[in-house]
């Protein structure tokens, strides 16, 4: 599994952090997101997964890889 | 042992109905899907309109929710532009504009808000509402043809647009009801803060005035009249004066609508019918209240709840309310509900520098934390006091799960 953002789209809701915070955080500055977990291990997949559907801003994009 | 739907009918296909669908895949639901939507594009989304869209930031194919591909790997069938207009619960059978009737074994009715309007807007041109893209757009192109902007509104739609046009050069007043903007949302110290900024960026404001009528010539608007007499010149008027549940499909369908189609705890209406985003409402048991909430985070948490009771989970909705608002260069997050009468306190940060946290306190209890460009720290005050029965988990599906 990889995981892109789009900042551009983020509004920093923080609802990822709020769900997976080992995979994401918020930069200080302006609470827009941060991936600490690019691809991240399959114990956090079901997580990230529920992070990208809750996102109110649809910022965050789950990618599946092999 | 709770039997499974063979076919669920989704009707609004939006945030909150999109999202239900795509949560029931996730959580492994394998039958058949529906979604029905009134609208001729694409999902979108909402909160970019009377922002990027209307701007002219973001081109409007920017707001679309999913790709193709992922439409189509959802398995859905898709009916467009095509309006609910009748329905039985009991049958679960829903009749469009078509006269085509769509049965399922599961309802889900995510038909979100229709805007308020004022007596003889429809009759003029040139006044307009904002809730679809080609509300966006419409006003958009009388922004950009017209001088005099007047908005009428003085909550979150109202003053978001007039940031957007203020931006744009127009020249902008807003009138509303309240005695400061956001003031049912944010309170009045909060609300005072707005209030000046927009002061500061331009937009003349009236507050705390009723609004009587819209003035027209030739069939198109040129003023909006004030109860104190005033008259407010106008080549183009937005009325932001609230919405109320689309709910006009379900008069005689046997479900219960009060403010919405009312719910239980689990965002069900009746067996087999639930109701998920800005049209439902529901018991929320950690505040042992009715609740509906109009905010885009709600839309996708509680599709969340929806599909895990449709497929059995029997799990009581119990979020924390949550949204954000845009407005010049303020970025708002609102955890939990500011009741105009709580206490506020500045934890972090400071308002003259324009980054801080208010805290809201009522009877000595935390009621909501609200951040003015300090997202994250309003995230972790909101982790540290929103917490307990009374505020539920963002989402708790994963967990619960075996
Ligand atoms: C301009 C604007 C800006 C916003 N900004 C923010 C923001 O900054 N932050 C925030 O938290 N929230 C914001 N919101 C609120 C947020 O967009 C809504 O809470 C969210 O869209 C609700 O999703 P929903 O799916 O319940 O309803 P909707 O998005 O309204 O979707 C309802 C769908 O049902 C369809 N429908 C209606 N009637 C019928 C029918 N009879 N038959 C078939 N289909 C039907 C409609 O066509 C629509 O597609 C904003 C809303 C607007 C309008
Ligand atoms: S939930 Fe979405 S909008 Fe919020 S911080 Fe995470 S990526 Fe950004």
């Amino acid at each position: 599994m990889k995981i892109t953002v789009d900042e551009e789209k983020c509004c920093g809701a923080g609802q990822c952090v709020l769900i997976a915070p080992e995979v994401f955080d918020q930069r200080d500055e302006d609470g827009i997101v941060v991936v600490l977990e690019p691809e991240p291990p399959h114990d956090q997949h079901a997580l990230t997964r529920e992070a990208a559907a809750v996102c109110p801003a649809s910022a965050i994009q789950v990618h599946d890889t092999p | 042992m709770v039997t499974r739907p063979g076919k669920v009918v989704i009707v609004g296909g939006s945030s909150a109905g999109l999202a239900t669908a795509e949560a029931l895949r996730r959580q492994g639901y394998e039958g058949r899907l529906t979604l029905l939507d009134a609208e001729r594009h694409l999902p979108y989304d909402r909160p970019p309109l009377s922002k990027q869209v209307l701007t002219g930031a973001w081109e409007p194919s920017r707001t679309q929710l999913r790709s193709q591909e992922h439409l189509a790997s959802l398995e859905a069938e898709f009916i467009r532009a095509e309006p609910a207009v009748m329905c039985d619960a009991v049958e679960r059978a829903v009749t469009t504009a078509t006269g085509r009737v769509v049965r399922g074994d599961a309802l889900v009715i995510a038909t979100g808000l229709r805007p308020r309007i004022l007596p003889d807007q429809e009759e003029l041109a040139g006044v307009h509402v904002m809730r679809t893209l080609d509300d966006a757009l419409a006003l958009r192109s009388d922004l950009a043809a017209g001088r005099r902007l007047v908005v009428v509104g003085e909550g979150v739609l109202g003053a978001e647009i007039a940031a957007s046009a203020r931006g744009m050069g127009v020249e902008v007043t807003l009138a509303g009801f309240g005695s400061v903007l956001l003031g049912s949302q944010v309170g009045g110290r909060v609300g005072g803060f707005l209030t000046r900024l927009h002061t500061e960026r331009g937009t003349d404001l009236r507050l705390g005035v009723a609004v009587e009528a819209l003035t027209g010539s030739g069939g198109r608007v040129c003023g909006v009249r004030l109860a104190s007499g005033e008259v407010l010149r106008a080549d183009t008027v937005v009325v932001a004066i609230g919405a109320r549940p689309a709910t006009e499909w379900l008069e005689g369908s046997g479900l219960a609508l009060g403010d919405g189609v009312e719910c239980d705890a689990y965002c069900r209406a009746a067996p087999g019918v639930y109701a998920v985003g800005d049209t439902a409402s529901w018991h929320h048991e950690g505040l042992d209240r009715r609740l509906r909430l109009e905010n885009r985070t709600n839309a996708t948490e509680q599709a969340q709840a929806v599909a895990a009771n449709l497929l059995g989970a029997e799990r009581p909705y119990t979020p924390t309310p949550y949204f954000w608002t845009d407005q010049h260069d303020a970025k708002l997050q609102v955890h939990g509900l500011p009741t105009p009468a709580a206490e506020t306190h500045i934890a972090e940060g400071d308002p003259a520098q324009g980054r801080f946290v208010a805290v809201y306190r009522e009877n000595g209890e935390v009621t909501g934390v609200l951040g003015w460009n300090m997202p994250k720290q309003a995230r972790l005050l909101r982790q540290k006091h929103l917490v307990g029965p009374r505020n539920g988990q963002p989402t708790t599906t994963v967990r619960s799960a075996p």
